[in-house]
């Protein structure tokens, strides 16, 4: 079952920062970059379990803050050569609310 | 309407040429179509390494450095095994042996060199042969199968490779050279001949002075010895010519290009013709066609940015070392090691431990240097010598090296040579030396910052950063490329250096980060977590008051106002002024810990109390529980003021001379809040029995009876500095006014993350003596630029009890 709820609004998160969701998934990351795109990772490094949503989003990618791991926000990759991988949730942006997909 | 792809065709497939495309793709990636056309039917490899795939330490497979799907992935078009032997420069096109014909926009040369071979008879037999590409080593290997005597003709840095991996595959080798020792140009005397020295133990032979005059032919037809000049002759049934390379600039030569000894290039690697570009060793720039890989990479760069039309940078000669790679023998040499009438020699001659050091200096500067048998410090020598830093201060330690005294974290190793594989290089990602040699030979590495992001050595404290250069170093040789200490770009995300960028904030009056970011031309649209926090920094250092924070170019700790833990949570240090507290404020941490069950909790290093294990969502609570006792921020987290270490002093101690918690208190008082581009620390002792350690602190103070000692630049932490004394000042205020313009220079021209130990070491004592000490009212204007920009600092923890916006950052979205 795909359940999508609104979680914030777009002008409650930080652009080129971060909100955690508390969700029953666990804590999910959701990023806010300069253009005012939304992504939503696992709020977990695959490298050692670091909070991603503490890490400097730039561009469209985010700096774990433990160790300095670079993920993609688009698909949880790790920036190579790094290897690795956060799960990724959807979001969509809509009249101004932010909606987070949960699955 | 899509624009059409410029054509950017390459004659050469070699090292140089695929760098200059590399480059060029992370540049440009959709510029051009790329055709590559190479005289040998393989793609890219690391010809440096061509000497272990001889001695059997590697296979030809283990050197590839771009395979076949790197060319396809990046869509270019190779065509290997193909000799061009034409451009058509009117219809510009090039024109290959098989006529294969490709069209132009942009081209580029990069054709490299061929081996010299001696104008002697002889020299076309069988089983003659020069070093050079994969065929020739093929031929060698091939030969110690069937055939014992090798000699090998000039004794330079390729010949003596080659020697060696002939010897190791069994045969008897003789090394014959002109000069009077052996790779006279890299070498002086004394060092050749510990060399050769070493070289005879392992069994080669050596014939100096002696001058090839016939190679004669056997009855198979194939080589069988080498006469000299005198008349002797030494049996050989594989003769190896080692005596140089020259530029291969025929193509470019016949097509019109001017050349003279190289293709002609000025300092964006263009030819005479602006559409042909030359890098490597085809190319003379300024008169020069190097043959060692590290400056052709240099050129490369500057071509790409050319080739990309972003018109940065020029290429403006380099300085080059030798690293001889024979397993077992350290040879290194750099710069001008002969020396002359004008220049001043250290050596160090040590013939029965096998050690010989030889430092030439003109002036004030490291201008060459030879090491035999301890090369461990080369990469220092060689950096002091590229970067023409002044070697005033240190010229009567020089000869030791540098420092290694302090270094912790891969069990007091300074030697990498010595390390065996399973040896542990990086103690804080727990690399060894054996992973760190596989990751440089499989992936291509030549640079530290390469190896970092492949095997995370010496990605975190930094410490172990000697031995990974060493390492590096001994793997591939010459190819080493130190990185640039002095002008290092910020990140990647710009070619600027952090003193390109400080100077142009200051100059231009440049506000925001994005305004930086316009202004140098970034190439990322809104940086990395490396250069937005320094950006950060040097805008409000520079604009205090005018230039606004930005909290999210600030690493977490700044940003939360507490220190990031590894599960996630944080750690509170409430501020006690020069390590003094109270009972009510020890029964309100008491109290905070209990009520929010801090699992840990701990004196710090800095004399104050670490509260560990506090979930995020808790801190504004917690802070103003503390706050409402009046404690504030420690600022444990911080690039910036952390605490004034003190010792009892005048007050209670039956030593002490001067009353050190009071001026402790006062200092800390002073620069509270006070952001710098690393964390600071001071201490204050009441006499010189120095129960503070004040000489490991960036700022210490030394009571004595007639005033204080002011020690600076001292360090604890990953490489223990002692600090360097300052000068004597009489009263409080003097200390007061004395170390804050030392640290407000510090933050004026400190590098991001640069500590004072660091900053000190660049710019030299000298330096500061004359701002802070001699020149009395440039010492007083810094002070009073340090006091106003920390004029009306708040507690950081009362803003974000009190604000709500600063508050979001705390606070979790919760959904049902």
């Amino acid at each position: 079952m795909t359940a999508w709820k609104q979680i914030c609004l777009l002008d409650d998160i930080p652009r080129l920062g971060s909100r955690v969701v508390r969700s029953a998934a666990g804590s999910i990351a959701v990023f806010r970059t300069a253009e005012d795109e939304c992504f939503a990772l696992h709020d977990k490094c695959p490298h050692r379990g670091g909070p991603l949503s503490q890490g400097i989003v730039a561009g469209k990618v985010v700096t774990c803050p433990l160790h300095g791991m670079k993920l993609g926000l688009e698909d949880g990759e790790a920036v190579a050569p790094d290897k690795g991988c956060a799960r990724r949730f959807a979001v969509k942006i809509e009249s101004s609310a932010v909606w987070l997909q949960f699955n | 309407m899509t624009m059409k792809k410029q054509k950017l065709v390459m004659v050469g497939n070699g090292m140089a040429g695929c760098r200059t495309l590399e480059e060029l793709l992370k540049l440009a990636p959709d510029m051009y179509d790329v055709t590559v056309f190479g005289a040998e039917p393989h793609p890219n490899y690391n010809r440096i390494l061509l000497s272990p795939v001889l001695a059997g330490e590697m296979t030809l497979q283990d050197i590839v450095l771009n395979d076949l799907d790197w060319y396809q992935r990046n869509g270019i078009t190779l065509h290997a095994g193909k000799t061009v032997t034409n451009i058509d420069r009117i219809k510009r096109q090039v024109i290959a042996e098989d006529g294969t014909v490709a069209e132009y926009d942009r081209l580029l040369l990069a054709t490299g060199s061929m081996p010299v071979i001696l104008p002697v008879q002889g020299k076309d037999l069988p089983g003659v042969i020069a070093y050079r590409d994969i065929a020739d080593t093929q031929a060698m290997i091939e030969a110690t199968r069937q055939h014992s005597h090798a000699v090998v003709i000039g004794a330079g840095l390729l010949g003596l490779e080659a020697a060696n991996g002939l010897k190791l595959r069994g045969m008897d080798v003789t090394v014959v050279h002109l000069a009077d020792w052996i790779m006279e140009r890299q070498l002086d005397k004394p060092a050749a001949d510990l060399l050769m020295k070493s070289l005879e133990a392992k069994g080669l032979k050596f014939a100096l002075g002696k001058q090839t005059a016939e190679l004669v032919k056997g009855e198979s037809g194939r080589v069988a010895a080498v006469r000299f000049k005198d008349g002797e002759a030494i049996p050989a049934d594989l003769v190896v010519m080692a005596v140089g390379i020259r530029p291969n600039y025929e193509l470019a030569e016949k097509s019109g290009i001017h050349s003279s000894r190289g293709i002609v290039v000025n300092d964006t690697m263009q030819t005479y013709d602006p559409r042909v570009y030359a890098v490597g060793e085809c190319a003379a720039h300024r008169g020069i066609a190097y043959g060692l890989v590290a400056p052709l990479f240099e050129q490369a760069k500057v071509c790409a940015n050319h080739l990309a039309q972003f018109g940065i940078g020029r290429y403006q000669g380099s300085v080059t070392s030798t690293k001889l790679k024979v397993t077992g023998i350290d040879v290194f040499s750099a710069g001008d090691f002969m020396g002359g009438a004008d220049c001043d020699e250290i050596v160090l001659n040590d013939p029965a431990g096998g050690v010989y050091k030889k430092l030439v200096l003109k002036g004030n500067q490291l201008v060459g240097a030879v090491l035999y048998g301890d090369t461990a410090d080369g990469a220092w020598y060689f950096q002091l010598l590229k970067d023409k830093q002044s070697v005033h201060e240190i010229r009567d330690h020089l000869m030791f090296g540098q420092s290694h005294v302090g270094d912790v974290g891969h069990a007091g190793q300074s030697k990498a040579a010595g390390m065996p594989d399973e040896a542990e290089v990086c103690g804080c990602n727990g690399v060894c030396k054996g992973s760190i040699v596989k990751a440089i030979k499989e992936h291509g590495l030549f640079t530290v910052d390469d190896v970092r992001k492949h095997t995370k050595a010496s990605s975190s404290c930094g410490s172990c950063t000697g031995l990974v250069e060493q390492i590096l170093a001994s793997t591939v040789g010459g190819a080493y490329q130190p990185a640039e200490s002095k002008d290092k770009p910020v990140c990647g995300c710009t070619d600027r250096s952090h003193g390109e960028v400080r100077a142009t904030i200051r100059e231009h009056k440049l506000l925001t980060i994005p305004e930086v970011m316009h202004f140098l031309e970034w190439k990322t649209p809104n940086g990395c977590a490396s250069c937005r926090p320094a950006l950060n920094y040097y805008l409000i250092s520079t604009w205090p008051h005018v230039a606004l924070d930005d909290p999210q170019s600030r690493f977490i700790n700044e940003r939360a106002h507490a220190n990031i833990q590894k599960d996630g949570t944080f750690s509170v240090v409430p501020r006690m002024w020069g390590g003094l507290t109270t009972p009510a404020e020890l029964r309100t941490i008491a109290d905070v810990a209990e009520k929010y069950q801090v699992p840990t909790v701990k004196m710090t290093g800095g004399a104050r109390i670490d509260l560990l294990g506090i979930k995020k969502e808790n801190l504004p609570q917690v802070w103003a529980d503390l706050g409402a006792a009046g404690l504030v921020s420690g600022h444990a987290y911080g690039k910036s003021i952390r605490t004034v270490k003190t010792c009892v002093g005048a007050e209670h101690c039956r030593f002490g001379t001067q009353r050190s918690m009071a001026m402790g208190v006062k200092l800390e008082k002073m620069l509270f809040g006070m952001g710098a581009p690393h964390k600071v620390k001071l201490a204050v002792s009441g006499c010189p029995r120095n129960c503070a350690e004040a000489g490991i602190k960036d700022v210490g103070v030394i009571g004595i009876d007639s005033g204080y000692e002011l020690y600076v630049a001292g360090n604890g932490g990953i490489k223990t500095e002692v600090a360097q004394f300052l000068c004597k000042v009489k009263s409080d205020d003097e200390v007061q006014e004395y170390s804050g313009a030392f640290l407000q220079l510090y933050r004026e021209e400190g590098f991001y993350l640069e500590r004072t130990c660091h900053y000190v070491a660049r710019v030299g004592l000298d330096h500061v003596k004359k701002h802070v000490v001699e020149d009395t009212e440039n010492r007083q204007r810094l002070y009073e630029r340090l006091l106003f920009a920390l004029q009306g600092y708040e507690d950081p923890w009362r803003a974000a009890v009190e604000q709500p916006a600063v508050r979001r950052e705390f606070q979790i979205l919760e959904v049902a």
